[in-house]
């Protein structure tokens, strides 16, 4: 019954705000040096709410954009580059479905915000293989069978690859323990364990 | 999410000149705590003051024996530190057993202080919540209060903290640095949180708008042998029901000084005077051990699904300090 009420509160706020942003001149981005000296002890130019222009680096290639502040990297990624490969399951952090690495590093892209990874690289389960030639953690994947309906594969081949990467200790124990961040609702835990420790050089 | 505007900082000094501008206006770092809330509707920032491009990252060894953290540092960059996992092991510990990989390799030293509650109240809007909502009421006194603080509460908010890390950091006498309009202060952590009372919504010292800017690690006798126990419901990823920060600086089998802190247990991480006060002088011994459990939990008091925690805190607090303090 909250929903409905919610959505139109929101609805009139998010209507609100651009015009009192407007009305009191703000969203203004660029400054002149001499302004931007005297703003460096004084308030930060800001942006938005509206869209606002954001360029972003995915898989090697740069996307300029224009998206409000408040649009997460999930988000611009599926609904924006069509980048689909990213999976939306909890959106509140808890599931590690939208994993992506930035900068190399493996990241909750539900709770980034597009705007603050500009200038940062980011790298989505569409970046991993080298044309046809599959990175060897996908293959690995495929060989141990290591998923079933393949929702949460993204964000599980992409932490598994930061695993190796961050020189994460990959006796069973530990991968269990360093994939933690990635839930399967299937169960496949067995064979992704099994296809992370074959990467790493670890039969199972 | 409501819509808001959003501002990049690259000195201090302005981060905390837009913060005033703004009464709406919060910080955003890793964002794994605010983007979430938002997401919620819990929190509804007019504006978004990024720090992240401050020079707050480093992690320092200090000559003394000490680290200083970078408010900024993830907790990744923390846990993974030689000098803070040698000198410091209940913090390292506390970070590794916190979250998931992905979450501490967003999350920062500054921002893990300042999480807020995961009461499941306080998360959903349409719910009574004093912290969130001032005089409404708190939904979780005679509500779902499995995961409820048993000391600390009030009439008004009996959550619990969080963090992980902040118990460890009461083992280690960290030391908050926070940057404000009116210059620089340095406050011991267990001075930084405050307790709910009438006022659940102030949850820290802290004036609006100021800047944490670092967590020092001092040098201390206790330090290098502590250790972290955390007890949950599963077992990765999972927040706390009760967790220990034990540390003791034994000598010829005597306590010579010892922190203890409890988390899962209150509204705000917990140090147990009343349980340091029966280990110092005394022999490291299960005796002495079981006796400070006893005293760091007398008064506890439980809602019913929760009254669980005081038994599981009295045996999480023996098994720290058997691991800590067990003869070598």
């Amino acid at each position: 019954m909250s929903v409905p009420r919610m959505t139109r509160r929101r609805f009139l706020r998010r209507a609100a705000l651009p015009t009192i942003a407007a009305s009191l001149g703000l969203g203004e981005p660029r400054l002149s040096a001499a302004a931007a000296a005297v703003a460096s002890i004084t308030v930060l130019p800001a942006q938005g709410p509206g869209a606002i222009p954001v360029a972003l680096t995915v898989n090697g290639r740069v996307y300029e954009l224009r998206i409000e502040p408040r649009v997460t990297l999930l988000d611009t990624l599926r609904e924006r580059l069509a980048l689909t490969g990213t999976k939306k399951g909890c959106d509140q952090g808890t599931c590690g479905a939208c994993t992506v690495l930035v900068d190399g590093r493996r990241t909750n892209a539900c709770l980034t915000l597009a705007v603050m990874v500009q200038g940062k690289a980011v790298t989505t389960i569409e970046g991993l293989a080298d044309g046809n030639r599959l990175h060897p953690m996908q293959a690995a994947f495929i060989e141990h069978d290591g998923f079933q309906c393949g929702y949460c594969t993204p964000g599980q081949i992409l932490s598994a690859v930061a695993l190796l990467s961050e020189k994460r200790p990959t006796d069973e124990a530990s991968v269990r323990e360093w994939m933690s961040g990635n839930i399967c609702r299937c169960g496949a835990y067995p064979n992704i364990v099994a296809a992370v420790r074959s990467v790493a050089g670890q039969n199972a | 999410m409501n819509a808001f505007r959003y501002a990049q900082a690259h000195d201090a000094a302005s981060a905390l000149a837009t913060m005033a501008s703004d009464p709406g206006a919060a910080y955003i770092a890793g964002g794994t705590n605010v983007v979430d809330l938002m997401k919620d509707d819990v929190v509804r920032p007019t504006l978004l003051v990024d720090i992240t491009r401050l020079p707050m990252r480093g992690i320092d060894t200090l000559p003394d024996g000490g680290v200083r953290l970078g408010a900024l540092a993830t907790m990744s960059e923390v846990a993974d530190h030689a000098a803070v996992a040698a000198r410091f092991p209940a913090v390292a510990q506390s970070l590794l057993l916190s979250a998931s990989p992905q979450l501490r390799n967003m999350a920062t030293i500054g921002g893990n202080v300042m999480q807020r509650t995961r009461c499941a109240y306080f998360r959903d809007v349409s719910q009574a919540c004093n912290k969130r909502v001032p005089g409404s009421g708190c939904a979780a006194i005679s509500g779902v209060n499995r995961q409820h603080a048993v000391v600390g509460g009030s009439k008004q908010c009996i959550c619990t903290h969080p963090s992980d890390l902040a118990v460890a950091l009461l083992s280690a006498d960290a030391i908050v640095h926070v940057r404000g309009r009116s210059g620089d202060r340095a406050i011991p952590i267990d001075r930084f949180h405050v307790l709910p009372g009438t006022t659940p919504q102030r949850e820290t010292v802290l004036e609006r708008g100021d800047l944490i800017t670092a967590v020092e690690l001092p040098a201390t006798a206790s330090a290098r042998t502590s250790f972290y126990l955390k007890v949950r419901d599963r077992a990765s990823y999972e927040f706390a029901l009760v967790s220990v920060a034990a540390s003791l600086d034994v000598r010829a089998g005597t306590v010579r000084a010892a922190r203890l802190a409890l988390g899962g247990v209150a509204p705000i991480p917990w140090r147990s005077h009343d349980g340091e006060r029966a280990l110092v002088g005394k022999p490291a011994n299960a005796g002495t051990f079981a006796a400070a459990a006893q005293a760091a939990t007398r008064g506890m008091r439980g809602y019913g699904q929760n009254d669980f925690k005081i038994a599981l805190a009295q045996r999480a607090i023996v098994r720290a300090l058997s691991q800590v303090g067990a003869p070598s």
